[in-house]
């Protein structure tokens, strides 16, 4: 169980997520500092721990648009963040499968900042006002990908088996 | 079943005689594309080799092109540091479609593919960067796609698992109006169908406005097609997609990828083009678009001219032809930045960069610069941009208390002189 940190509304852009002017930084391990760094108050609790790794952030429809900056996806693993949206934009969800960010589609969710969130199965389930949500699976293309574990040990496979190692 | 463009090109692409919508295939790349990203790229395809025995190995290094333009010339250490990683990588691997900071070869990635013609029609091209949907205009396949995933096709040379995306046709009929813009035009495809409207689609563009559209025209259109959420605008090729290239230099054939006639389409949408104002998207989404006629007089601290959207010859044409022998007003900067030092050099023989500094406009050098706030060109808390380039979103130049407008290049420069929001239409403020 974890608790809903902030809630985001509509078309929240890469920029938002990860602003351009901190893309000179590309190291998954360097990028989280910099995550949502113009929403000065969620990022220094992310970074100070206040908000504990597994926090819960939400979100209405297209999240992560705009660009294809991978920085997007990997800030937010780093802080093992659960994302829960509406939908995604295109880039932004591959990036994020393609890293083993966990990424929930939720049309319906009803919560609020502080509720309790627990992940049963197929549902979110919001622990405060006891309802529970039915979510989306990612995108049948991609499955493939989430069971290896990320696009690398994916395709670490195909080159394996490319070279018949 | 007839196909769209996109079924045909991946059904080829992926040794198919047909597709449709939401099979999953591994078509083969004809272009990747990389900027300063690459570094990233370099270091997750480094990754994929490692613990497997096997030397890196890219599938083919005469399909890869890496063109630095996001942080030119570096503003930092880091940067450099990573410019000079993919500069040794580019070396040692032989990768020859590579355009350093060079006058002689530089410039915005997307204007640099479409200039050195290394493009076709039909080809899948895919780019770490998400308006790389701009290579539609030559009626290729063309999409963004993050840095892993890049790892993975210079590896294997083929896109993993790509679902065959649902199109929407669009038709554009009728003659734009004067002072009205492909740029116009695409921001009010965004406002009517919004950011999101055409999530995970293929936008088709159709019609006598686009027939009747040079390649400038066209590119702008496919650029801003993932401001609408399409994974790719595309445009069938024809005589002068064919020039285009020839002009470029290329000479081999060149083989246009038609949609059939019974090809389905998930949404048609027709829009007459006669009847449109300039439009202007309004902070902080693309898709918050309206004609100018109720957003003029707003003030604006920084007019910015440029872009892989808006910073062609032919923009900084319209931009010259309203600056001429005028003034930027005094309490408005204004920043130019051709798409490319080709163009740069274009306008400095027709003497528009001479017009731009007697006028006070500060000329830059190509890159992406200010559009994306990663180096100069930066706004101050609470001040306004107009800008020609393609995404208004919050802290986009560089603050997060700053507000961006967007709009066409006549608007920008008419709009300079003014010093707040005003139409290119003689008379109309």
């Amino acid at each position: 169980m974890a608790k809903v940190v902030y809630k985001f509304g509509d078309d929240i852009s890469t920029d938002a997520i990860y602003p351009g002017r901190y893309m000179a930084t590309v190291l998954p391990t360097e990028t989280p500092q910099f995550c949502f760094a113009d929403y000065t108050e969620l990022n220094k609790k992310l970074n100070s721990g206040e908000y504990p790794k597994g926090s819960v952030i939400i979100a209405d429809n297209n999240f992560g648009c705009g660009s294809s900056r991978e920085q997007a996806a990997s800030t937010i693993n780093g802080h093992e963040l659960v994302v829960i949206a509406k939908n995604y934009a295109r880039i932004f969800l591959q990036n994020s499968i393609n890293l083993g960010l966990n990424l929930i589609t939720c049309p319906d969710l009803e919560a609020s900042v502080g509720d309790d969130i627990e992940l049963e199965g197929k549902e979110v389930v919001n622990k405060t006002t006891g309802k529970r949500f039915g979510t989306l699976p990612l995108p049948e293309a991609r499955m493939a990908i989430v069971e290896a574990g990320g696009l690398i040990p994916y395709t670490r496979k195909k080159v394996m088996e490319k070279y018949k190692v | 079943m007839g196909m769209t463009i996109v079924e045909k090109i991946l059904a080829r692409a992926s040794g198919q005689k047909s597709v449709k919508p939401g099979d999953v295939l591994e078509p083969e790349v004809d272009v990747a594309m990389s900027h300063e990203n690459a570094a990233l790229v370099i270091n997750q395809y480094d990754e994929v080799f490692s613990g497997t025995g096997l030397e890196t190995k890219l599938w083919n290094p005469d399909r890869i092109a890496i063109i630095f333009d996001h942080r030119v010339p570096a503003e930092s250490s880091k940067t450099a540091t990573n410019q000079k990683k993919i500069r040794n990588f580019v070396k040692k691997n032989g990768i020859k479609k590579f355009h350093d900071i060079r006058s002689d070869e530089g410039g915005i990635c997307h204007q640099i593919l479409a200039e050195y013609g290394y493009i076709r029609p039909g080809y899948v091209v895919v780019g770490t960067d998400s308006h790389t949907t701009t290579h539609g205009a030559f009626g290729a396949f063309s999409f963004g796609i993050g840095a892993t995933e890049m790892a993975s096709v210079w590896a294997l040379g083929v896109v993993l698992n790509v679902e065959v995306p649902e199109t929407i046709k669009i038709i554009v009929k009728g003659k734009l109006p004067e002072n009205v813009y492909p740029k116009d035009l695409i921001l009010h495809i965004i406002g009517k169908i919004s950011a999101q409207g055409a999530n995970f689609k293929v936008i088709e563009f159709h019609g006598d406005t686009i027939e009747n559209m040079p390649m400038s025209g066209r590119l702008v259109l496919c650029n801003m097609s993932v401001e609408a959420g399409a994974t790719s605008g595309i445009i069938p090729g024809d005589a002068e997609t064919a020039g285009y290239l020839k002009a470029a230099g290329v000479t081999d054939k060149i083989e246009n990828v038609l949609p059939d006639a019974d090809a389905k389409y998930c949404g048609i949408i027709e829009i007459d083009a006669s009847k449109l104002e300039p439009q202007i998207a309004c902070p902080h989404t693309v898709d918050n678009v309206k004609p100018i006629s109720e957003v003029k007089g707003v003030k604006i601290d920084q007019i910015v001219i440029g872009s892989c959207t808006n910073g062609r010859i032919d923009d900084l044409e319209i931009a010259a032809g309203i600056l001429k022998g005028k003034k930027v007003a005094r309490e408005t900067r204004m920043l130019i930045f051709p798409a490319s030092w080709s163009i740069y050099k274009d306008a400095m023989k027709k003497g528009y960069l001479e017009i731009f500094s007697e006028s006070g406009a500060i000329i830059m050098n190509p890159g992406c610069g200010c559009c994306l706030g990663i180096h100069q060109g930066a706004l101050g808390d609470g001040e306004v941009a107009l800008s020609t380039t393609n995404r208004n979103f919050k802290g986009r130049m560089g603050n997060p208390k700053g507000e961006v407008y967007l709009c066409s290049p006549a608007v920008a420069a008419a709009s300079a002189v003014a010093g707040y929001i005003s139409s290119p239409v003689k008379g109309e403020n």
